[in-house]
Parts: C-alpha cells; structure tokens; sequence
C-alpha cells in the first residue's frame, strides 16, 4: 500500500471516530472495564503465583528430637543429619528458643509452660538445596535414631499450589470471557456504525473501492479506539500498583515474601493491556465489517 | 469495446431478466436500452459492470472477461467503467468535491493530481463553485452532475447511465443529456437506459430496444418507439 493511502485510512478514521461520538465513548468504555477487570486480575494473579514460589522457597524441614536424646546423641543426630544429600544448613533451636518463638506469634498465654513443664521438643531445622527435595529429606531423617518426628510443611505447600492451580485456571477463564466480551462490545458498537453506513460502503464499491480500501479506515478505527479503551485502565493500574507496592511492602519487610517490583511487571502488564487493546478492537471491527464487504 | 454472447440471467427467486441475448458495443459509441418496465434493462447494465453475473453466455469488457472476472479483481473493472444511477448515489457524508475526490483516491492517485482533476470536472459539470457543499444541499440534477462528474474521474472508457434523468423535470433532464453528449464527444463510449422519448426522438444515436429479455430492435438513429 502507497504511504499516502495509508495516511488517508488514519484521517478517514480519525473523521470517523469523531463523527460517531457517542458509539465511539460506548465501545471505548467497554474497553476500558474489560481491560482494567483483565489487568487487575493479571497483577493479583501474578502476585499470587510469586507469594507462593516465596512459600515454596522458605519450604525447610523441621526434625523434633526424641525427649530421650542425651547431648551426644543430640550432636551424633545432627552430624548425620548435615551427611545427608542435598541438605545445605542444619540449625539447631532448643526447646526454650521454640517456646519463645510460639509465645512471640501465639501470645503470652503459653508462658505458663515455661521451664519444665514446656510440651515441645528440641529441633534441628533442616534447608534442603532445593524445595522438591524436601520430603525425600524428612523420609531420610525419620530414619535416623532419636528422632521423634518429622515435619516438612509439606502438606501445607502442596494444598497451597492445589489451591493455586485452580486459582490460575479460574482466572484465565475469567480473563478470556472478558476478552471475548469486549470484543463482541466491540464488534456490536461498530456494526451499528457500520449499519448506517452499509450504503455508502455498497457505493464505494461501485466507485471501485477494493475491500482492503473499504476495510483499513475500520480497522485502524478499532484499534485506536481499543487503544484509547486502554489507555484508562493501564493509569488506574499503575497508579494504584505504585502505591499498593510501597504500602504493602512496608508490611512484608522482613519477611521471605516480596511483591513483583513494577520494575519490569508494570510496564509489562502496561504493554500487555495496550496490545490486548488494540487487538481486540481491530478484531472486533473486522467482525463486524466482514459481513458489509460480501456485497 | 463490449461484448455480450447468448447471456441469460436468471434470478435466485426464478425470474428470467434476460433470455438469450447477443449484442455489441464498439468504443465511442452512444447507446440508448429502451423497453418496457421490468424487460430487463436494469439486469442488462448491471452485467456490463459485474454487479450481477449471467448465468449463462460470456461477457467482455475491454480486455475483462466478466464471467471468469474474480470477485476480488472487480474494483479493477469499474475504474474503467463509470456508472450513474437514477438514486445518484452519492456518499452524503462527503462533500461534492470530496466525492469526486473518493473515486480517485481509491485508484491511489497523489492528492495533487486528485485535486486539480477533481475541479476539472467539476468545472465541466458547472458545479466549480459548489465543492463544498454536501449531497443534500443540492438539487437532484446537481446532484446527478456531481455523479457524472465522479463517473468520468477516472477517465473510464465506458460511462454507463440507468435512466440518468429518470427523478429529474425536462429541463433538467436536457442539461444531463447536453452532458453525456459532450463527454461522448471526448471518445468516451455512452450506454444510456432511459425512458425518455423526447431524448431519444431528437438526439438520435443507436438504440437497443429490450424486451423479454432479448434484444428485439437494434437500430442506429432509431426512435424510442414505445407510448411516451
Ligand atoms: N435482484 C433481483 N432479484 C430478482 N428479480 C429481479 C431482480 N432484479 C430484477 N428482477 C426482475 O427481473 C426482471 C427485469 O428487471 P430489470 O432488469 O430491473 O428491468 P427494467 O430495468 O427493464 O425495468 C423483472 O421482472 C424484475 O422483477
Ligand atoms: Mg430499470
């Protein structure tokens, strides 16, 4: 296509969007409420994934010491215990330090257990070099002697990448359903544009216009308009994601979790949106001009 | 220029518009298609720019053979055959010289050249000093004007007319006629349906007479021969 036609389709487009006003703000809006229900549930989905692949990586194995284990027996434990394959640290936390943590998190109810009437064991704390390998571990660790019990979080982790996947699974259909209704909006809003103008486009064809003639002023119509449509949600998403960052970081410092940096999820989830945008509008407007064009 | 061998067309709901017709058209010629209502006229020019399809028999046009023409190379065809309806068919969003203008840009000539042409042949019509008006300003015979004017854009060889002046009074109608005779007289070849007799008795030029379909009077300088 010569550059010249190709500006004349943007101005006629231009002219378009200008002259069909009120369609035009219909089908930008229904743009815009999709993407920012599209953009929104991405970046809560995203974070989510990332929360538990943090989980996944603070996953250690806990091993409680029999009650009966000498001091000796306590040191035999933990050397066999740093022999193992694939364990990279083994920490030791006494009974009195474990009761310390749980009153510090549960409250000081718990105090009344000090000294010797304290109910827990002492632990070694295993960190595997890798989270899979955390049950082969605690496996191996029951073995060994003077050892009460054993415990990897396991079950808690695996419940929650169950509750993950479904969580994934919904929301991608949740987001294509959204998709495929902005683009039927879409499509919808045009086509009555398009119904008004379905003489003129019989009379371009009789002046000798091809079909890609007729179709490119829509088509970049579409896209301008899922461009615009986007354009709203991307600056309510990234104005909101900003703050919440700093906000919710503050609360997470100090803990294994972190929120992906808008440094590059931001921009991507900008990029994103903005080619959804333009893609469903460009769609959309096809749709509903193909039927036009069989004249 | 045209050629039209043993052409049928029959409608989808059963109706047989032309029943075995064989005619041709060299080019410079001026052509009236007169007959009764719904003898298949309409059908007839239709074919001559690929708005209807025969079902039988071959059509030419130049060097296009119609019946094996794609659809997607018919734009290519009517660039090089200007058509004007009774209804004008105007794009009443555009103005007058925006109209003329479209038929260009479709061909993807420069804005220059699409500019000076368009005054050109706004200039022949006699609507210069009306390009900036919009269709429903005008009166029916400007309006038909700027149709002309928009056929003839693009120089086609061919400038076909079904019933030109059919919605305009007589003197209107004369102004058109004044119109097509003159861009005939350029060597562009004229095909005119028409149902005025008055036109056709005092502007003589070949006439083809329809009837049922067929071609039942082809006779150079002829009459309208019909109840006026
Ligand atoms: N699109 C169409 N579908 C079905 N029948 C048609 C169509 N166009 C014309 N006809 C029929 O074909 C016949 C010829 O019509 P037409 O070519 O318009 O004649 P004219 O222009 O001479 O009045 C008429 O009987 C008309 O009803
Ligand atoms: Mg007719």
């Amino acid at each position: 296509m010569k550059a010249r036609t190709f500006w004349r389709h943007i101005v006629e487009s231009l002219k378009s969007i200008k002259r069909n006003g009120w369609m035009t703000i219909a089908a930008v809006s229904a743009v815009a409420v999709t993407l920012l229900l599209v953009g929104s549930f991405i970046a809560i989905l995203m974070n989510v994934n990332k929360l538990a692949s943090d989980v996944e990586e603070d996953v250690s194995v806990r091993v409680y010491v029999d009650l009966a284990a000498e001091e000796e027996d306590q040191e035999a434990l933990q050397e066999s215990l740093e022999e193992l394959d694939e364990v990279e640290t083994v920490v030791y936390s006494s009974r009195d330090d474990e009761l310390t943590q749980v009153i510090g998190s549960y409250g000081d109810e718990f105090g009344l257990f000090d000294g010797d009437d304290n109910p827990l064991y002492d632990v070694f704390i295993v960190n595997t070099a890798a989270p899979e390998v955390t049950s082969e571990v605690a496996g191996q660790a029951e073995e060994l002697s003077y050892v009460a019990d054993v415990n990897y979080g396991g079950a808690t982790a695996d419940r929650l990448f169950e509750v993950m996947a479904t969580v994934r699974n919904v929301g991608a259909i949740i987001i294509i359903a959204l998709i495929f209704t902005a683009v039927f909006l879409i499509a919808n809003t045009i086509r009555i544009t398009i119904f008004s103008r379905s003489t003129e486009i019989e009379i371009m064809k009789l002046v000798g216009a091809t079909n890609w003639f007729i179709r490119w002023p829509f088509l970049i119509e579409g896209a301008l308009i899922g461009f615009i449509g986007a354009l709203i949600p991307v600056s309510i998403i990234s104005y909101v994601y900003l703050s919440g960052f700093d906000t919710l970081m503050t609360y997470l410092s100090g803990t294994y979790f972190a929120l992906l940096p808008p440094n590059p999820f931001l921009y991507q989830i900008v990029a994103l949106l903005l080619t959804i945008g333009i893609v469903i509008g460009s769609v959309g407007s096809s749709l509903s001009i193909r039927k036009f064009l069989k004249v | 220029m045209i050629e039209m061998t043993n052409v049928y067309k029959k409608y989808p709901n059963g109706i047989t518009a032309i029943n075995g017709l064989d005619v041709k058209i060299d080019q410079g010629e001026f052509v009236y298609v007169v007959g009764p209502s719904g003898a298949g006229k309409s059908t007839f020019i239709k074919m001559i720019y690929r708005e209807e399809v025969p079902t039988q028999g071959n059509v030419k046009v130049g060097e296009f053979d119609l019946v094996k023409l794609k659809a997607k190379k018919v734009p290519y065809l009517r660039r090089h055959v200007g058509v004007v309806y009774q209804d004008f068919k105007l794009l009443p969003r555009l103005t007058v010289s925006e109209n003329v203008a479209y038929a260009m840009q479709v061909v993807g000539k420069n804005p220059k050249a699409i500019q000076k042409r368009v005054l050109e042949v706004l200039d022949l019509v006699g609507l210069k000093h009306k390009v900036r008006m919009f269709p429903n300003e005008l009166s029916g015979g400007e309006q038909q004007r700027v149709a002309i004017a928009r056929a003839i854009a693009n120089m086609p060889r061919v400038l076909i007319a079904d019933e030109p002046t059919g919605n305009l009074d007589p003197e209107t109608a004369w102004g058109i006629m004044d119109l097509l005779e003159e861009i005939n007289n350029h060597g562009t070849t004229i095909i005119m349906a028409t149902h005025n007799s008055d036109i056709v008795n005092r502007v003589r030029h070949r006439v083809l007479a329809v009837e049922n379909g067929r071609i039942a009077r082809d006779q150079e300088g002829g009459e309208y021969g019909y109840e006026g």
